[in-house]
């Protein structure tokens, strides 16, 4: 187990460093002077402190120093500096990871535990009512917007039932602590997590109903059903653990559809995590800190990713590490 | 009656084709129908709404169905809402149509060459496809338009960029199985160059995933696309669907029609698209769609 966690590491930072390459190469991307470029919107930072980028990044030196210069700054978790919010990239992000861990995981957790639970559901009921409400139902969520069904959710749970806050991590002022605060904090973030969870859910639901509905002309499942097991035990040790396997995979890879989907949740209601600091250096052509954010929600991916393979692992040992 | 109809049907349906199999799935021709509108109102908008639809046409904050000049009421700029709905469908489509044609254009020559090749050019092409899964899609979309200057071609560009990387594996799946038939073995036996066979004998024969596939990425782009132009990454010269939502999110409480009906219809026509998908699949790939 050790050596699989050893290598899936490696071959995550791998990647890691290749993102990093893409960002040094996006950098270059935009229009005007990279030394500008880092310091913010053209024009904003002062002479003294644009050279000293320079100097830093080697931007005078061949390419390739360059790359040598940003991947050593990256290495030493040092994002660069935003002038626009007069504080380290690096601070900024840490200051709003938390924010968006609790949202994500929130939304991951739900949408995985509902779908898997309506997916298994429909497989079992297959062909009846109860399947085609559901997976109708799973089909209308794939095709909502995320940033639209947020607001449509707003205007029926903020404003006209007054149920639930609709935006903001907790009751600014009200100066709760302890359990009172977290409280506070889960009943902001039950419309974030809520809307954002519902496209996955939805992926959930038509995986695992697929995949249960394979499992179950296996030829193990008529066996089961030859011994005389219940059919409840057959659906619950039999065809769910074996359908699971795909579905956690999917789980894993969509790890990153659900960091990025955060950027919308997080704009809409406002809150604070890194999704809605990528939207503010987005208005702001804060590029330095648009990248930073980039970088670091890819690293989040990818410690998520080989969390799942970890997991995965661990429940079936029969996989090999890809 | 109800002896009728078990006899006639499995008759009709041995006999069926891709068409008829495809018109047989109720939520295919829905999706085609709503499609078909929605791509009606692309044409129709410079006809009917002439003038610009950024042009402030009543006083703001028009309900809808209130006033018969604006049907679905104004925005907070005066704004014709209906005008705006009309011009945003031809955003959506163009913008979902050529960012998934392009990105067919990187997925499947990288697809084709990997599972062809295999070997190292097949790890080195997969490694970089892995490498394009893993970086979450709509943060590097945002980052591209961003550094690129938002408009109509950055947008196709970025979406294009995020979208290949299912394009590729679906293809080099095909083709990995496709490789070992006879038919290519003799193609190969009688000296046809690599790119000939490509073309001639293996790709043509994984057409139809292509098409399913294409169908529902086309609605992905979409989705893709109102997300950016809702963040105001869209193309400041048109008038989209995602801007419109994003524009009326300030004044959500006075106003909520300002928001719901440009979100209602990317929601109608990405469900269309995806009903389509599903038809199109039940069609072509008649033996993995008994399946499900």
């Amino acid at each position: 187990m050790a050596g699989f966690i050893a290598r899936r590491v490696g071959k995550g930072i791998v990647v890691l460093l290749a993102i990093v390459v893409l960002n040094f190469f996006l950098i270059r991307l935009a229009p005007g002077d990279p030394a500008l470029v880092m310091a913010g919107e053209a024009g904003a930072g002062d002479e003294a402190f644009i050279a000293q980028l320079r100097e830093k990044f080697a931007l005078d030196q061949p390419l390739p120093s360059q790359l040598g210069a940003y991947l050593r700054s990256i290495v030493g978790l040092d994002l660069g500096y935003s002038v626009r919010q007069q504080m380290p990239v690096a601070t900024l992000i840490g200051e709003r990871l938390p924010a968006t861990l609790l949202l994500t995981g929130t939304a991951f957790v739900i949408s995985l535990s509902l779908g898997v639970l309506l997916g298994s559901l429909a497989a079992r009921r297959a062909g009846t009512l109860a399947d085609t409400a559901i997976t109708g139902l799973a089909l209308l969520f794939y095709a909502t917007p995320l940033f639209w069904v947020s607001l449509m959710a707003i205007i029926l749970f903020s404003v006209r039932l007054d149920w639930l806050p609709s935006f903001g991590f907790e009751t600014v002022g009200a100066g709760y602590t302890g359990l009172g605060r977290a409280l506070d904090i889960a009943r902001h973030l039950v419309l974030p997590a809520m809307t954002l969870g519902l496209f996955f859910m939805a992926v959930y639901v038509r995986m695992t109903r697929s995949s249960m509905l394979e499992v179950s002309r296996l030829d193990f499942v008529k066996t089961a059903r030859a011994k005389g097991l219940t059919e409840g035990v057959i659906q619950r040790r039999h065809i769910l653990r074996n359908a699971l396997l795909p579905v956690v995979t999917l789980a894993g890879l969509q790890a990153g559809t659900l960091v990025g989907g955060a950027v919308l949740t997080e704009t809409v209601f406002a809150w604070p995590g890194i999704g809605r600091l990528m939207y503010e250096a987005l208005l702001q052509r804060d590029y330095n800190l648009l990248l930073g954010v980039f970088v670091v929600s890819s690293a989040m991916v990818l410690v998520f990713n080989l969390v799942t393979d970890v997991v995965y692992r661990a429940v079936d040992p029969r996989i090999e590490v890809a | 009656m109800a002896t009728t109809v078990p006899l006639a049907a499995p008759a009709a349906t041995r006999r069926r084709g891709p068409l008829a199999a495809f018109l047989r799935h109720p939520g295919a021709v829905i999706g085609l129908v709503i499609l078909v509108l929605v791509v009606a109102a692309a044409l129709l908008a410079p006809v009917l709404y002439p003038t610009s639809p950024w042009r402030m046409v009543q006083r703001p904050f028009v309900p809808p169905f209130t006033l018969e000049r604006v049907p679905l009421g104004t925005d907070a700029l005066g704004r014709d809402i209906a005008a705006g709905l009309m011009h945003g469908a031809g955003v959506s489509l163009i913008v979902g149509l050529v960012s998934t044609l392009a990105a067919l254009l990187i997925g499947v020559p990288l697809g084709a060459l990997a599972g062809y090749l295999g070997g190292r050019v097949d790890d080195a092409l997969m490694r970089f496809t892995e490498l394009f899964q893993t970086v979450p899609s709509f943060a590097l979309a945002i980052v591209l338009v961003a550094i690129l200057q938002p408009s109509l071609s950055s947008m196709i560009l970025a979406i294009a960029l995020v979208s290949w990387p299912p394009v590729t594996r679906l293809v080099r799946g095909e083709v990995l199985s496709l490789r070992s038939r006879e038919y290519v073995q003799a193609a190969i036996v009688t000296g046809q160059t690599t790119f000939t066979i490509l073309r001639r004998e293996v790709l043509p024969n994984t057409l139809s995933p292509i098409v399913v596939l294409a169908s529902l990425m086309i609605a992905t782009a979409i989705l893709l696309e109102s997300s950016l132009s809702f963040l105001g990454l869209g193309d400041p010269n048109r008038m989209s669907w995602g801007y419109m939502v994003g524009a009326g999110r300030t004044v959500i409480r006075q106003a909520w029609w300002i928001t719901a009906f440009p979100g209602l219809l990317i929601l109608l026509t990405v469900l269309a698209l995806n009903l389509i998908g599903e038809g199109l699949n039940d069609a072509l790939n008649p033996r993995l769609s008994r399946e499900r």
